[in-house]
């Protein structure tokens, strides 16, 4: 049997433990999910799975709206994803292919909108969006954050170093428009990418709290995570229900994490790390 | 329609600048205006009346505005400064012991990241709940850490803490993993412990990462608005629900902001205090880079 270096042992207890800490919220978010609001608080606290599970989904539906909450996290996260996409991978393609005069100042302040700090646009941002006649529409929330600056700049990376610029003189030569070169040329190649930006703008969508919380109005128009905080009541929160939401919620992106974690961290830390 | 290669780019590029004017620039340019003004939204645009720097001066002596701003800067570094001292020789462990396990590793830490903030707070709520729940079961103690005035900003700190200790970890394990190997093996065969390769070798050159990490955990902290939001959502008696609990005692600026917007309809004080924040996060970011930021990188986003 191979010697075990101490050092190790030591570097592995303490990762261990944080590991633990940090897996404990959500094993006790599944936990409680599966319990009355009786049986949470209770000493010892439940530590293993019990049986009200669909009694908690039971108290969810009557409520809130919650199928109509998660068709609007599910709408509002597609159509922002789907539009981030289009409109991310046309700017990158732009920033990366083309030489055109005031470029790099462009550029500049495509990078520069990413330090915007959000709360202070809420206010007035509100008031557009009012004034448009938009307050508790989908499109308030899925509109103004339809090309996102990080997308832009994750595109343009992707875009010039994997596509080269003699395939777009081949393709000019042999007739095709740029937005041909870029819908049929282009966009085929940058798989990649287009995964990376859609699953952070997804993710991001989907968790998002403070946009919905200042346009939505009615309990239909919820996304998740407002529908959740709508359950906190002063008096008696329905704790095994909330979990439930909460689970439902975060489960996805769990899942999608697991399979994707890698090309996640790199679209989430890519402006802090490369930045 | 055939686009002309002259114009392609700019027509590629438009959509991102027609959505930064209209959301983006404009909303700011007007919130500049209406900060020297005093409104009643519901009265339409010509109620408008000019004050000047009324909304300013009121905001600035405002007690509760006082009072946000100190919970909001001991919140930043509460929940700050223990995230870089866990996150730093956290990586560092990751880094120099870890190997096939390194990856799952780091992901686990950055999972809380990518969970919805809403979530984690209300996962927290019941798990700092004070009779019955579990952190207080774990500790032994009987503490009413979201009821009462003196423990709420602490749980607050722990749950900001908790959430971004990952990510930070994860920006500190990327800068070490560019750092050339050959550097270490030259200080081995000279003789230094591994204490000395990390302060000699490891933490000087991490400094533009700790630099751009630790102006990230600032930026951030000063705009806290979720956590503390939610965690005091369910406390005390309805009308402090989500004012920060007891006395205001987690109530940050950003939440102050809200209240005045969108429960007092004071658009004017709102927008004065949003500029006055953002005034702060320029000015120690500023700081911050004078005392730390000698040839450090770009700042990104966050």
């Amino acid at each position: 049997m191979a010697r075990i270096d101490p050092r190790r042992l030591i570097a592995w207890a303490l990762v261990g433990a944080g590991l633990l800490v940090m897996a404990a919220p959500f094993y006790f978010m599944f936990v409680f999910a599966t319990h009355s609001r009786g049986d949470i608080f209770n000493v010892p606290p439940p530590l293993w799975f019990g049986s009200s599970l669909p009694a908690n989904l039971g108290i969810l539906l009557e409520k809130i709206p919650f199928w109509q909450n998660l068709g609007m996290s599910l709408y509002v996260a597609s159509m922002t994803t789907g539009l981030n996409l289009l409109l991310c991978s046309m700017a990158g393609f732009a920033f990366a292919a083309y030489d055109f005069r005031f470029k790099d100042s462009l550029f500049a302040i495509v990078i520069a909108s990413l330090m915007f700090p959000s709360y202070l646009n809420m206010v007035p941002s509100f008031l557009v969006l009012d004034f448009l006649g938009w307050i508790d529409q989908p499109r308030a929330l899925y509109v103004p954050g339809a090309a996102g600056a990080l997308g832009i700049f994750l595109m343009r990376q992707y875009i010039a170093s994997a596509v080269p610029k003699e395939l777009l003189e081949a393709a000019r030569i042999d007739g095709c428009g740029e937005f041909r070169i870029y819908w049929g040329v282009v966009l085929p190649l940058v798989g990649p990418a287009l995964g990376t930006v859609g699953l952070v703008t997804f993710i991001t969508s989907w968790n998002n709290f403070v946009a919905p919380l200042v346009v939505m109005r009615s309990p239909e128009s919820f996304t998740i995570p407002l529908a959740l905080r709508s359950m906190q009541n002063p008096a008696a929160t329905e704790w095994g229900a909330v979990m439930a939401g909460s689970a439902i919620a975060v489960l996805p992106l769990l899942i999608v994490f697991f399979f994707t974690s890698r090309r996640l961290i790199e679209g989430m830390t890519a402006g802090a790390v490369r930045g | 329609m055939r686009w002309n290669r002259r114009y392609a780019p700019y027509l590629f590029i438009a959509p991102f600048f027609v959505l930064f004017f209209v959301f983006s620039l404009f909303p700011l340019a007007f919130s500049m205006y209406l900060s020297f003004h005093q409104w009643d939204a519901a009265r339409g645009l010509e109620a408008m009346r000019w004050v000047g720097v009324d909304n300013y001066l009121s905001a600035l002596t405002d007690p509760w505005f006082r009072k946000s701003l100190y919970n909001t800067v001991w919140l930043a570094l509460a929940a700050g400064i223990p995230q870089h001292l866990v996150a730093l020789p956290l990586a560092y462990l990751i880094h120099t012991q870890l190997r096939k396990s390194r990856n799952f590793v780091i992901g686990a830490y950055f999972l809380p990241y990518i969970t919805s903030s809403v979530a984690i707070a209300l996962i927290f709520s019941t798990l700092l709940s004070k009779d019955f729940g579990v952190v207080n079961a774990a500790l032994g103690t009987n503490i009413d850490w979201l009821g009462s005035a003196d423990y709420t900003k602490p749980a607050v700190a722990i749950v900001v803490f908790w959430r971004y200790v990952g990510w930070n970890a994860l920006l500190y394990l990327t800068a070490l993993q560019g750092i050339d190997k050959e550097i270490y093996e030259a200080a081995r065969i000279d003789g230094a412990s591994s204490w000395q390769q990390f302060r000699d070798i490891s933490l000087p050159m991490l400094r533009p990462m700790i630099y751009l990490a630790v102006t990230l955990t600032l930026i951030f902290n000063l705009q806290l608005f979720e956590e503390p939001f939610i965690l005091t959502g369910a406390s005390g008696a309805a009308r402090e629900a989500g004012l920060g609990g007891v006395g205001q005692s987690a109530m940050t600026t950003a939440m102050f902001m809200y209240h005045l917007a969108f429960s007092d309809g004071n658009f004017g004080t709102a927008s004065a205090l949003s500029w006055i924040l953002f005034a702060i996060i320029a000015s120690l970011t500023w700081v911050n880079s004078k005392l730390f930021g000698r040839g450090s990188g770009n700042l990104g986003p966050h």
